[in-house]
């Protein structure tokens, strides 16, 4: 109960569950999910969202949006939104899904949704490490980064070289919005909502397929404390995964807040 | 009555359409028909054949080792069919392609220069239309009237100022197989 | 409605059509390809949903998105296409959204080659993907049964909410034969409790096949079994051919069943009092039949265009009741007639 003149400035988002999430303490996965969770409040969408995520440690997202949500095989998320978003076409249909998942098993099912210009939403969390199985490398694991499956480090003569799929996907004519953004500090966040919004509003507008790759911590498996995760994300990360602004198709630019 | 027809050519050579239009005709006059090409990656220019089957009951494997009556187009087909053909049964050979002529006794081997007649007739690519023709005058499989029915029916736009010449195409493979 | 003669692939086609069929997602592969052709044609100018895929891995998750989302869908494909959409059909089977899936089957394994085969029947029947499940499987010998099979598959597929599988060769996809297509049906679109759609005005739904206790997957697990149960129960299809007093029974299915049709009949004319079974439904298999007939009948001739697949359904059904023999051919040969009949022969001994 509120006392007189008091105003509510903080709580939780209707399109979040009112749950305890499994996420790790320090991780940014529930910083995102409640910027999306504002976003889809504020554009009053949530009645019309349909969510999918797949495997990964996304994979139980839909115990979290209070909305219509799907789970899809790992990688395949896309497919799966696009097969929701064809035979519902006034939906809002998003998909939410973290490195491993998006830039490896599922890269050809990302590329084509955005060739198709799939009128889909994608989150897109990078924190450069398979989270839900312990920690091994990823296709966006940063050169030298020690993980499980790299133990002496990721050497890219033998391991191969991180993918950098906002750029990737910024070649395709179908893709309407691909932009990279970080949660390392309240500025950045702040940046982050403005492009989720964005994002959505693209899809709203018919404008073809939209894509926020959000830089996101892994205090767990990366071994270091919440701070320290936050650090490295500043100064690893986002030096490597330089942010910005990769495609911004002229129709969608009228779209977009500065 | 069970016809069981093969035929076979090069790619291009019109079998596949040949065999459908025995089976429109077959369809047409009220029988149990089935057309069934052999399917392979070539588009072009690789061998084509087909079984049709047109029957008075219900019709069982579609698919026959055996044929009843067979239209070989080229040189291979005849190799390949003329042993296999059934006691009784009719052989229509490309004879402008194919030089080989059959030694059996026990079966009705017609050779036919079907590319000259077709070409007599201004549209060399009908060989395969002159011998239904005559596998038509010679089996009674189908009435010639009904594969002009069938003509009138399915032959493309594109083609459309050819039907005339299929229909003379059909009745020059009769006249010279009676 | 006349009887047209129609490609197996395009009749298919033309029948999910007309069956309300919403959506479909595909991807080329020989000897189903028409079947995606004709529906690129039809769908855009009927207003519907056709994608062609990336892959058929893509294809398959597309269908599941669209089912999850209530409409009619369904895919097709050939036999190492189908092998790719595995992953995808198990988690539809576990989600339980209806989909229809049209195999034409070719030869393997491997790339094996473009030549009809049965070689799929374990991967169809007995699951296919990872986890207890059995799809529908029907097998139709001719293009009218490819025709009427696919119509009906639909609401098979909505009835049980499960997966419904057109199985037929690379000869039905082909082959073309008369047949009368069922009439075109508007489909009767209500909310079923279900379908994602978004959650206006109610509770929001989840469409999902992950469950982390044991003891609620054990509790999916049993569901799924119950409704198997049902399905094994309700939709057994077979057709019996000359068995009325038959000292010798063939079984087989598709084209083998069509090759040994004529093969029992020049058995026949010879004097053997021969019949054929066709199982219609591979799954559920007709065990209950298939056993009373091995205590009718004196001994069973398997013919099926693989490795012998049904074989082991059909020493199941007939434990060891009688002599079963076997006749297949594989890699894409196609067995005549007059391969069958020695076989009968030497059944009858």
């Amino acid at each position: 109960m509120l006392a007189k003149n008091m105003q509510v400035v903080y709580k939780m988002p209707d399109a979040l569950t009112d749950v305890v999430t499994h996420y790790c303490p320090g991780c940014t996965h529930g910083v995102i999910h409640r910027l999306i969770g504002e976003v889809i409040d504020e554009l009053g969408i949530r009645e019309k969202t349909i969510g999918v995520a797949p495997v990964g440690c996304s994979v139980f997202a839909y115990n979290y949006f209070d909305t219509d949500f799907a789970e899809a095989a790992h990688g395949r998320a896309p497919a799966m939104a696009t097969g929701l978003k064809r035979v519902h076409p006034d939906r809002v249909v998003f998909t939410y899904h973290g490195d491993g998942d998006l830039a490896a098993i599922g890269t050809a099912e990302i590329i084509h949704a955005a060739a198709r210009g799939e009128n889909i939403t994608v989150f897109f969390v990078n924190n450069a490490v398979y989270g839900m199985t312990g920690g091994q490398m990823a296709p966006t694991t940063l050169p030298g980064m020690t993980t499980t499956s790299s133990p002496r480090g990721r050497d890219v003569e033998l391991q191969g070289f991180p993918l950098h799929m906002a750029e990737m996907l910024a070649q395709m004519p179908g893709a309407s919005y691909i932009v990279r953004r970080s949660v390392h500090d309240p500025g950045h966040i702040n940046q982050t909502r403005k492009a989720i919004k964005a994002a959505l509003k693209v899809q709203l507008n018919q404008a073809g397929f939209s894509l926020v790759e959000i830089l996101s911590n892994c205090p767990t498996n990366w071994g270091m404390s919440a701070m320290e995760s936050m650090n490295f994300l500043k100064e690893q990360m986002v030096p490597f995964y330089p942010l910005g602004d990769y495609r911004i198709a002229d129709a969608v630019k009228s779209l977009i807040v500065k | 009555m069970q016809h069981e027809i093969i035929i076979s050519g090069f790619g291009g050579q019109g079998a596949l359409f040949a065999g459908q239009l025995l089976a429109y005709a077959g369809l047409a006059e009220g029988r149990h028909v089935t057309w069934i090409p052999s399917y392979g990656p070539e588009m072009r220019g690789g061998t084509a054949n087909c079984t049709v089957i047109i029957s008075d009951e219900e019709i069982g494997s579609p698919l026959v080792r055996r044929p009843t009556a067979a239209i070989v187009l080229n040189p291979p087909s005849f190799d390949r069919y003329e042993p296999l053909m059934q006691k009784g049964g009719v052989l229509l050979s490309n004879a402008s392609l194919i030089a080989a002529t059959s030694k059996r006794s026990d079966i009705r081997a017609l050779p036919i220069k079907a590319n000259e007649i077709a070409a007599e007739l201004g549209a060399a690519q009908m060989a395969n239309v002159v011998l239904v023709g005559s596998l038509v005058a010679i089996t009674d499989v189908v009435r010639l009237e009904t594969l002009d029915a069938v003509l009138e029916e399915h032959v493309s736009a594109r083609h459309r100022d050819k039907l005339e010449l299929n229909k003379q195409a059909l009745r020059r493979g009769a006249a010279i197989a009676q | 409605m006349t009887r047209e003669l129609w490609k197996g692939n395009e009749a298919i086609a033309e029948s999910a059509l007309r069956a309300g069929l919403e959506a479909y997602f595909g991807y080329p592969i020989t000897p189903q390809t028409e079947l995606l052709e004709y529906l690129a044609r039809k769908m855009p100018e009927m207003k519907r949903v056709f994608i062609q895929a990336e892959s058929e891995v893509a294809a398959i998750n597309m269908v599941y998105g669209a089912a999850a989302g209530g409409a009619r869908v369904m895919s097709s494909s050939s036999s190492p296409g189908v092998s790719l959409m595995q992953e995808g059909l198990s988690y539809i089977a576990a989600s339980e959204v209806p989909v229809v899936l049209v195999d034409i089957m070719r030869g393997g394994p491997g790339l094996g080659n473009i030549a009809p085969t049965q070689a799929d029947y374990f991967q169809l029947t007995k699951g296919g993907g990872h986890g207890d499940y059995h799809p529908i499987v029907l097998a139709p010998a001719t293009v009218q049964e490819a025709a009427d099979l696919t119509y009906e598959a639909f609401d098979l597929a909505e009835k049980y909410r499960c997966i419904v599988i057109v199985a037929a060769d690379g000869n039905i996809g082909q082959m073309m034969e008369p047949a009368e297509l069922p009439a075109p049906r508007q489909i009767d679109k209500r909310d079923r409790g279900w379908e994602l759609t978004g959650a206006v005005g109610r509770e929001r739904r989840i469409i999902t096949s992950l469950y982390m206790q044991p003891e609620d997957l054990e509790q999916v697990n049993v569901r799924l079994q119950g409704k198997q149960k049902q399905i094994e129960q309700n939709e057994v299809r077979y057709q019996e051919y000359l068995l009325d007093d038959a000292e010798y029974a063939v079984i087989a299915f598709g084209t083998a069943a069509r090759v040994a049709l004529t093969a029992v009949k020049w058995a026949r004319a010879k004097g053997i009092r021969v019949g054929l079974f066709r199982p219609i439904s591979l799954f559920p298999f007709p065990y209950a039949r298939v056993a009373e007939l091995s205590k009718k009948v004196r001994a069973l001739l398997v013919v099926e265009m693989n490795a012998g697949q049904m074989l082991e359904d059909v020493r199941l059904a007939a434990r060891d009741a009688l002599p079963i023999s076997f006749f297949g051919k594989m890699g894409g040969t196609v067995p005549f007639p007059d391969d069958v009949l020695p076989e009968i022969e030497k059944m009858v001994g």
